[in-house]
């Protein structure tokens, strides 16, 4: 057991369009993206309760070709909303870092 | 955007156009590509034509919709929302101060063959701005897309991403990227790594009338610097515009208190807890504004202003926003300075000794302006690529001076 931000190289996060943030994490070798990939704490379901979005619309795309799992859903906030925190969604990826992964 | 900087920047790419001849685009212009925004980047560059004695015909592309100009497309059934958004409805459509729509690159290509050197577009895609050159000459939809989607950020797509812009070569066949300097390197990976960024699909980009599929290209190293890109396809879809509107919602004022006392912060949930109840009760009682005519957000910068943090967390230090919302600035900033005291000084039980926090500015609060939110996330099906955009000609410098 390890926390994600250990075994992936990088994370990051981005608003794509104002309705929508994407999370690409990306990783050092195949070994580890195939570990990420099969996390069931990062499958959709889980991604949907750590976010608080409905499990249909977390959308995935693996990219083995580039070790990376990238990942898209709608924000909680849309951007500039009056509750929005992170207008440019560059810090969703946080709660990421430590969830825990076989 | 300062003017400043923006004038520095088209100063070189006007004077770089005027020696080597070639068309110059710039889209977005003023980033939300208003009306205004376009008008914005012709005044500077008439000034630098000015300046710098140049001669220039402009091709400012419009892309700014009335209202009213929607209606017989919803009317018509052709608006249709995108995920996560509903349908839209006429009244939607009037509560927005701007609308635009994105242009794809038909009608930048159309202002450079009616002449254009320069054209200034309203909004539109970022790929359309770098797609339009090789897509006016006939090279293939696939590499045109696919190479305008690698560029959009310029560096972003190489190795030392902040190192300047890249150059893209289409041809029949595909495309080259090279990046500008010569010290910085393009790989396959960067480059189909970009394909991820601000993009929630890696695969399919949409587009005005077209969907770019890069699912089988194939990413090629030229040399260590070089990365060649083949095999992109391009389908052809319905031709749409994407809107995008924003509205104005009210006004906010901002204050921002500072808490580093280790007695507030152990139990810092119920201190802040108390204080929001106790000006909720003196907002309605003392102001006499009703629930629905304000609201106050209480941000722990420092604490949980992001993300959760276990019950047991003390911060070292928090960073206390306080915002309020209101319909006019005067009754936010009303709002806010009636908060001021509190905020300087809320204790943690009744009977202790008055405490005081941190204001970092006097006066403390800060009026934020209108606040606007993003209203549309639908598109409209047009039956031309330039149903929605204006163009106008202009020719600016010696030549206007003269001719």
């Amino acid at each position: 057991m390890a926390k994600l931000g250990d075994v992936a190289k990088y994370i990051r996060s981005k608003s794509a369009g104002p309705f929508w943030v994407t999370i690409d994490i990306f990783c050092d070798d195949a070994a580890s993206f195939d570990r990420i990939v099969r996390s069931p704490a990062l499958a959709p379901r889980a991604i949907a309760s750590l976010f608080g979005v409905s499990e249909n619309m977390v959308r995935q795309f693996p990219l083995p070709g580039i070790n990376v799992l990238k990942m898209s859903f709608p924000r909680r906030a849309v951007q500039g909303a009056p509750h929005d925190v992170d207008s440019h969604a560059g810090q969703y990826f946080v709660p990421l870092l430590s969830v825990d992964i076989e | 955007m300062t003017r400043a900087a923006t004038k520095h920047d088209l100063r070189q790419l006007m004077l770089a156009r005027d020696k080597l001849g070639v068309p110059l685009l710039v889209g977005s212009c003023g980033t939300s590509g208003t009306d205004a925004g376009v008008d914005w980047m012709a005044d500077i560059a008439r000034e630098i034509a000015r300046e710098e004695g140049l001669s220039a015909r402009l091709g400012l592309v419009y892309s700014e919709i009335e209202p009213a100009t929607l209606l017989p497309y919803l009317e018509a059934g052709k608006i249709a929302p995108l995920e996560p958004a509903l349908p839209l409805t006429a009244g939607r459509i009037f509560e927005c101060d701007h609308i635009v729509g994105l242009l794809g690159y038909e009608p930048l290509a159309d202002a450079i063959k009616n002449g254009a050197d320069i054209v200034f577009s309203g909004r539109t895609t970022d790929t359309a701005v770098l797609s339009a050159v090789p897509l006016m000459q006939g090279l293939p939809a696939g590499a045109s897309w696919h190479a305008a989607k690698t560029a959009e950020c310029g560096g972003l797509c190489t190795v030392e991403t902040r190192r300047g812009g890249v150059i893209v070569t289409v041809d029949p066949q595909g495309f080259e990227i090279e990046p500008l300097d010569a010290d910085n390197r393009c790989t396959p990976y960067t480059v189909s790594a970009h394909l991820l960024y601000e993009n929630s699909d890696p695969f399919r980009l949409k587009e005005p009338g077209v969907v770019l599929d890069a699912s089988d290209a194939h990413y090629e190293a030229l040399d260590s610097r070089r990365v060649r890109v083949t095999n992109s396809r391009a389908e052809a879809v319905p031709y749409t515009i994407k809107l995008e509107g924003a509205g104005g919602t009210g006004y906010r004022t901002m204050v921002f208190s500072a808490i580093a006392d280790p007695k507030i912060l152990a139990r810092f949930d119920k201190w802040r807890a108390n204080l929001e109840a106790h000006l909720r009760y003196g907002i309605a009682n003392v102001l006499r504004v009703a629930d629905g005519d304000y609201g106050i957000e209480f941000r722990a910068y420092g604490k949980d202003a992001l993300n959760p943090v276990p019950a047991d967390h003390v911060p070292h230090e928090v960073g206390l926003m306080t915002i309020v919302w209101a319909r006019t600035q005067e009754r936010a900033t009303e709002i806010a300075k009636y908060c001021n005291p509190v905020l300087l000084h809320f204790p943690l039980n009744p009977d202790d000794p008055l405490p005081s926090f941190a204001f970092p500015f006097s006066p403390a609060e800060i009026e934020l302006g209108r606040h606007y939110e993003f209203k549309l996330n639908h598109v409209v099906r047009v039956d031309r690529p330039d149903a929605l955009a204006r163009t106008h000609f202009e020719t600016i410098g010696e030549e206007a001076l003269h001719g």
